[in-house]
């Protein structure tokens, strides 16, 4: 029987938070998928964060984590809000038409 | 608990709520008396700053010092003033909804608690409460799709950096065991951190250059500055770059202060990396914003020249030339709202030609500002680059100060052309009649470049003070 320890953990979120970068560099379709990427990171975060938390046996972690998920949440309200405003102006939110602004 | 000594961040989110609502409940828009508000808000603060006393508060969670005052004082400052310079363009625009003026002060609240901060958790929170409105106001003029996608690409980038910040505070309190500023130096003293605390540390690095867009995180600063209007771009160019520059001072010194072999030769890299591409990319730009952008990734290389030299003389010249830089940039923003021909605002080079003759007012102050930004004596400009110089130089650090000398001379290329551009092309036409308020911005950032040699001692003994309260 393999006990689950902290490695566990820490390997988890380090294999979720390069996916999410992952998400967000190699993505070429959509931006709600840069959304998900973005919310896979904080998720691998918040992981660490409780990982850490049980194992030191201190509760700050937790209440980082706790802190994270309040802040996620707006932060996802106010992207959402965003790519709303720039469906409106473009009528798509392919990533690949995300460049009228280069130099 | 000593909560009375957050009272400025306090009664400034208490009157940002109060001024929400009575710009609500109004039954016409509200832009001018909300921003005339706001900005009594942020000079109310200032002077409840200024008084402000020292300690720490919240359990540790926020700490009060002469760095941070400092540091305050210019981030208000700059808020201030970044309120004024839209005042007019927004009514002009058709951008004058009170909303503005709120977000500028959150985002204010949020740069506070940024420079405050004592605590990996304040530092996230005061971070995130100013990115948050920031990324609102660069969407804000929401019918063009040019500001929607700086919103867009800003928001994505910015996310990202967020998250490698978190990532990096997660590992380091894992392998510290500690999240407080104090407590970190504490556990790190000695010299013996883990290889845990230094890949935590590189990650919240990466997230902490990307916020004053120190290459290589600066890719979004370009297309962010030049998409966002162009009071928007006055602002983030201002103090949000004041506080991410004194965070990441803070940070870098107080609990990380053992670490600064790590530490110095990544900053080392990002100041030589940013000079280098801030003077070169700068070269072939046609958009005045998009040049500015550029601009002000070479400026944040000068200023982490003197992080980079690990010494208090190197704070030292941080500070002053972040207080100079502000006050140029905001000067220059004066002159880039005022470009406007036939209510159409303007952003290319070719739009200032003949400036000379048909606004010599204007002109002159743009060209002052340019000398400055180029860093030629005596203007203010010229003092900031002298301290970084000065001290990477008395450290031994040539080839920084040496590629610090090269890439000036190349940046001053683009800046003596816009002078060029004004006084020796054909005229363009006249811009429209600037609105007083622009003309006491040009006029004060333009007096205080311009005659800082005369009083140099009253902003470095300023930041003599906000250096040592940060060492000791």
């Amino acid at each position: 029987m393999l006990a689950v320890g902290l490695a566990h953990y820490l390997t988890v979120s380090a294999i979720l938070f390069t996916l999410g970068v992952l998400g967000i560099f190699l993505n070429r379709k959509n931006v709600i998928v840069i959304l998900m990427s973005v919310e896979l990171i904080l998720l691998s975060v918040s992981l660490n964060l409780v990982a850490f938390s049980a194992t030191l046996g201190d509760l700050t972690g937790q209440v980082f984590a706790m802190l994270i998920l309040t802040v996620a949440a707006a932060e996802a309200a106010i992207g959402l809000a965003i790519v709303v405003i720039y469906f409106r102006n473009r009528g798509t939110i392919e990533v690949e038409d995300v460049s009228t602004l280069k130099g | 608990m000593n909560w009375t000594l957050a009272l400025p961040e306090i009664v400034l989110a208490v009157s940002g709520l109060l001024i929400l609502l009575g710009g609500v409940i109004p039954k016409k828009e509200t832009f001018f008396p909300v921003s005339m508000a706001v900005i009594g808000a942020l000079v109310l603060t200032a002077a409840l700053v200024l008084g402000q006393g020292e300690g720490s508060a919240f359990l540790g969670q926020y700490v009060s010092d002469g760095f941070s005052r400092f540091a305050k004082v210019l981030i208000l400052l700059g808020a201030a003033l970044g309120l004024v310079l839209a005042l007019d363009f927004n009514e002009k625009a058709g951008l004058a909804r009170f909303e503005y003026a709120v977000l500028v002060l959150f985002a204010t609240v949020g740069m506070m608690v940024m420079v405050s901060a004592n605590d990996l958790m304040s530092l996230y929170l005061g971070l995130e409460l100013l990115s948050l409105s920031l990324y609102v106001v660069a969407a804000f003029d929401r019918d063009n799709p040019r500001s929607a996608e700086a919103g867009l690409k800003y928001f994505v980038l910015g996310a990202l950096a967020s998250g490698l910040l978190l990532y990096g505070s997660s590992l380091v309190y894992g392998f510290a065991g500690t999240t407080n500023f104090d407590r970190l130096a504490d556990a790190l003293s000695g010299g013996q951190a883990g290889a845990g605390v230094v890949v935590g540390l590189v990650f919240v690095l990466a997230g902490l250059a990307f916020k004053v867009s120190a290459v290589p995180f600066h890719m979004w600063t370009p297309d962010v500055y030049e998409g966002a209007p162009t009071p928007v771009t006055a602002f983030f160019a201002t103090a949000p770059k004041v506080a991410a520059i004194a965070l990441l001072m803070h940070v870098l010194i107080v609990p990380f202060g053992e670490m600064s072999a790590q530490w110095g030769q990544v900053i080392w890299v990002t100041s030589a990396g940013s000079m280098i591409l801030g003077a070169f990319a700068a070269i072939g730009q046609r958009n005045i914003k998009r040049l500015m952008a550029y601009s002000s990734i070479g400026h944040v290389g000068y200023a982490l020249m003197g992080l980079a030299v690990v010494n208090d003389t190197g704070y030292r010249g941080v500070l002053v030339y972040m207080a100079i830089y502000v006050v140029m940039n905001l000067g220059t923003f004066a002159v880039l709202v005022a470009m406007r021909r036939q209510g159409r605002a303007l952003e290319g080079i070719d739009d200032l030609a003949g400036l000379g003759r048909t606004d010599p007012a204007m002109a002159l102050w743009m060209a002052v500002f340019m000398f400055s930004m180029a860093g030629i004596p005596p203007l203010a400009g010229f003092f900031g680059k002298l301290y970084v110089f000065l001290a990477a130089v008395q450290a031994g650090y040539w080839t920084l100060a040496i590629i610090g000398i090269l890439t000036s001379v190349v940046a001053s290329y683009y800046y003596l052309r816009i002078v060029k551009v004004m006084y020796f092309d054909a005229p363009a036409g006249a811009f429209d009649a600037r609105p007083a308020s622009l003309t006491v911005v040009m006029a004060g950032t333009g007096l205080l470049t311009l005659l800082f040699f005369l009083f140099p001692a009253a902003l470095i003994g300023a930041a003599q003070v906000a250096v040592a309260s940060l060492a000791g």
